[in-house]
């Protein structure tokens, strides 16, 4: 049977796959998806946590709704988020991150 | 679950999620993303949490990411040529990274509770969805009324943002 | 109490004071009232001489330890000194009006030597070291303002500047001095040291150090060597001043404290010996440059030179009783001869050089004969007043020293060549320029004092004169080998002096090495350009590495390092940003779960 530990190792692998794709990649819209690849590792980690910790024979489902509100918000998030990338787009005519660095000192 | 088909469903989610990491055409990102999606899906379900599995699979695999499919065709981006490394950042984001799993192998095996087995549940009289949804409408009423505000707004703000300027 | 040392005090300083505060624009009364002053000191002064002696004081900063007292010492020694004092300071007052006469400063002339008659009085007056210091200040201020009174000349403004800066080099170790005698034995009075010194069990080097400090304001006050140099110098003074001041009175004050505070030196035989040879180098040195001089004024103060080192040389060889009594006498024949050259030098408009001077015999009589008697007195022909002074030293010599005692007498020797080459040159002969042609004697308000002076100079040596003054015993009793020896040196350099010089119209001996004063001036140039380039470069070192750049471009430029280094983390690279977020992650996950 996969133990709790096994399914927090998964997240975590998850994670770090995400994590590695936001540092290593050069295209604005993979970097994109590589950080919802980071949500959905935490959902999975937060899931987990809400069958492990019963209440009363039924899982904890405060997690759940959680993992519901996390959802929602990342669409959100992934639709303005690619609303301001195509606005780049049409500004700069590229999706190269090292050639969108105008916000610094 | 059995161990196995837990095993194959990670095995499933983890290598796609690399893929979408590795690939250099973003259709093909996107593509392994959703299959990604699938897996992480089915591990939900194997967890108990129906609801969630199927809302995983509807709004990700089905809203999210078609419209990342749709701003890749918009965008019209073809594969990545190969443009020069940055040695620099790639060796530190590497570094990162195992620093990272070092941590979570360490904190994986240190956690002694993990090791239990699940435990039992009971079947309920109402199914997993009518659970979510009493906690959801009734604990939750006003950060559900947030969420559907905050969506609201998130439209607004994408069409203005992509809006052309008016000629 | 008695109100005579306080009026004798007082008075010049009033009238110096009305002066500076009221009187400036009337010059003539200015000069009658200075005058006035000097006279009530003068007359209060023979009042105090019949009275017996005072040691009196009153606190006048009292602070639990430490008392600074103010009073006066009436004995021997100070009743003689005040007479001179006031008696030479009010002949040459007199003299001042007709030098004087046509000078537009004439108000703060006579202020100014009002303020010395107050200061040099306080320092005679004086029972205690630190009312002596505060008035041996004094003294050197005096001088500042009077060598500088025609300070649009340069070189009258440098040489009160040298006058003042090396007194104050005399000043510093004298200060120590009277801080090293009251740290050990708790008091500052002359008349409680003089008896508790010996007894006090100070260690004989700190006795002799204490000792050589105090001797330090003597060898600047009365130009000792090294630091003789100020006296040529202070020349640019008027002739009064130098008179009154580098010859008779402030110059003795050096001497005249060595006498007071004889006590220091009585127990250590080694400060005695560096004072006597000290005095008797530069006795020697000062003999040596003057036979080259041409310039009037500079002989006589090589002069004064030679005769204070005389004098202190007395105190060296244990008689403070015979230096004082050659001050006594010195001061007599000393200001005579200033007062004789500044006639001629008035008469001649101001020329100074002697070489072209000459045929003045007929022409300035008067002048011409108290010069005579000053030059005999001064060369040690008895029985004038020089004689017998100078006698008492040389016996006292050959008693103690032998070897001081043949140098003293080779000086004797000199003193009388280059004063008898001065006064041939200067007096006989034939007038070797326009000036000298159409001299003539100068008015009886200047010649009155030469004529009052003289007096003195003829018969103050006499024993029966001189016990009158010197009560307790005039020092070494001269003994036949002593004369013997006096008059032997005396008819020789008289002698030399007439022969070398008679009927020369340059001079037949050239010397450059004493022409030129032995080059210590330019020595000291070259010293104190060294000393302040050295101690400018150390302070510029200091002031553009650690201060400038230490302190103040390091800190500035500290902050713009780290401002620089930070502005790093703001670069628009995106990954830059997810890797710093990451890297603290994990730094963060690390230090709580496994370091704390």
């Amino acid at each position: 049977m996969a133990t709790l530990n096994d399914y927090l190792l998964a997240s975590g692998l998850l994670f770090t796959v995400g994590f590695a794709g936001v540092l290593l990649r050069r295209n604005i819209i993979i970097i994109f998806m590589a950080l919802e690849l980071m949500l959905n590792a935490a959902n999975l980690s937060l899931v987990g946590f809400s069958r492990f910790h019963t209440q009363a024979g039924l899982p904890d489902y405060n997690a759940q709704v959680l993992v519901f509100f996390i959802i929602t918000v990342a669409a959100a998030e992934v639709a303005v988020g690619l609303a301001v990338i195509v606005a780049l787009f049409r500004a700069k005519q590229t999706t190269h991150i090292e050639d969108l660095n105008t916000l610094k000192f | 679950m059995p161990a196995p088909l837990f095993w194959i469903f990670v095995l499933i989610m983890l290598f796609f999620g690399v893929m979408v990491v590795v690939n250099r055409s973003p259709v093909a990102s996107a593509m392994s993303l959703v299959v990604c999606f699938l897996g992480l899906a089915a591990l939900y379900i194997s967890l108990d949490a129906f609801f969630l599995g199927v809302i995983q699979i509807l709004v990700y695999a089905g809203a999210v990411m078609v419209l990342f499919l749709f701003i890749i065709m918009l965008l019209d981006l073809k594969a990545e040529r190969r443009r020069h490394f940055n040695l620099i950042a790639m060796f530190g984001g590497i570094v990162v990274v195992v620093l990272f799993v070092k941590v979570l192998f360490d904190v994986c095996y240190g956690f002694q509770g993990g090791n239990a087995v699940f435990p039992a549940i009971h079947n309920a009289e109402h199914g997993d969805t009518w659970q979510v949804g009493m906690a959801l409408f009734l604990q939750y009423k006003l950060p559900l009324q947030m969420i559907g505000a905050l969506v609201v707004v998130a439209s607004v703000g994408a069409v203005l943002l992509s809006k052309r300027e008016l000629k | 109490m008695n109100s005579a040392p306080w009026i004798i005090l007082f008075s010049p300083l009033l009238a110096a004071a009305v002066i500076v505060i009221a009187t400036q624009p009337l010059k003539k009364f200015s000069s009658y009232l200075s005058v006035a002053a000097v006279a009530i000191s003068f007359l209060f002064s023979l009042t105090l001489f019949g009275s017996p002696d005072q040691d009196l004081s009153f606190n006048w900063i009292d602070l639990g330890v430490f008392q600074v007292r103010i009073g006066y010492l009436i004995d021997g020694f100070s009743k003689m000194m005040l007479l001179v004092v006031t008696g030479v300071g009010f002949l040459i007052h007199v003299y001042s009006i007709g030098y004087m006469h046509d000078d537009r400063g004439r108000s703060r002339y006579f202020a100014g030597l009002s303020l010395f008659m107050f200061s040099m009085l306080g320092i005679v007056l004086a029972n205690n070291f630190i009312m002596m210091f505060i008035f041996w200040e004094l003294v050197g201020v005096s001088s500042y303002i009077l060598i500088g009174h025609w300070f649009e000349r340069p070189s009258a403004a440098d040489a009160a500047n040298k006058a003042l800066i090396v007194n104050r080099i005399g000043d510093f170790g004298f200060m120590l001095g009277i801080l090293m005698v009251w740290s050990a034995s708790g008091t500052v009075m002359f008349g409680e040291l003089a008896s508790k010194w010996s007894t006090l069990g100070i260690g004989a080097t700190y006795a002799t150090m204490a000792a050589l400090f105090v001797f330090c304001g003597a060898v600047g006050k009365s130009a000792q060597f090294p630091l003789h140099v100020w006296l040529p110098d202070a020349m640019e003074g008027p002739t009064p001043v130098s008179a009154l001041i580098h010859a008779a009175t402030m110059v003795a004050a050096g001497v005249y404290m060595l006498a007071r505070v004889y006590f220091l030196f009585a127990g250590s035989a080694a400060a005695l010996a560096v004072v006597l040879w000290i005095g008797v180098f530069t006795s020697l040195l000062a003999a040596l440059m003057a036979t080259q001089q041409s310039d009037i004024k500079r002989v006589l103060a090589y002069s004064t030179l030679s005769q204070l080192g005389l004098m202190v040389s007395a105190i060296g060889l244990g008689v403070p009783v015979s230096a004082l009594f050659h001050l006594f006498t010195h001061a007599f024949f000393k200001a005579l001869l200033f007062l004789g050259a500044g006639s001629v030098i008035h008469s001649l408009h101001n020329e100074q050089n002697m070489w072209q001077m000459g045929g003045l015999r007929k022409k300035m009589p008067l002048t011409f004969w108290t010069f005579l008697i000053a030059t005999l007195a001064l060369s040690g022909c008895p029985p004038l007043a020089g004689f017998w002074s100078k006698d008492g030293i040389v016996a006292a010599a050959f008693e103690h020293n032998l070897a001081a005692g043949l140098v003293i007498s080779v000086i004797n020797f000199f003193t009388a060549f280059y004063m008898m080459r001065l006064f041939v040159v200067a007096f006989l002969g034939t007038a070797r320029s326009e000036a000298a042609e159409h001299a003539h004697e100068s008015p009886p308000v200047m010649t009155v004092p030469l004529v009052l002076l003289a007096i003195p100079s003829l018969i103050a040596g006499f024993p029966p004169i001189e016990h009158i003054f010197f009560p307790n015993g005039g020092g070494a009793e001269p003994s036949i080998g002593a004369i013997a020896v006096s008059l032997a040196v005396f008819v020789a350099g008289i002698a030399a002096g007439f022969v070398l010089y008679r009927d020369k119209n340059s001079d037949p001996v050239s010397i450059p090495l004493f022409a030129n004063r032995f080059y210590i001036d330019q020595f000291y140039a070259v010293l104190i350009k060294w000393t302040q380039d050295a101690l400018a470069g150390v302070a510029a070192f200091v002031d553009r590495w650690f201060i400038d750049g230490g302190l103040v471009r390091g800190l500035g430029g500290t902050t713009w390092g780290f401002g620089f280094a930070l502005r790093f983390l703001q670069i628009g690279n995106l990954q830059a940003y997810a890797f710093l977020f990451g890297f603290g992650v994990v730094l963060l996950l690390y230090l709580i779960l496994f370091a704390a």
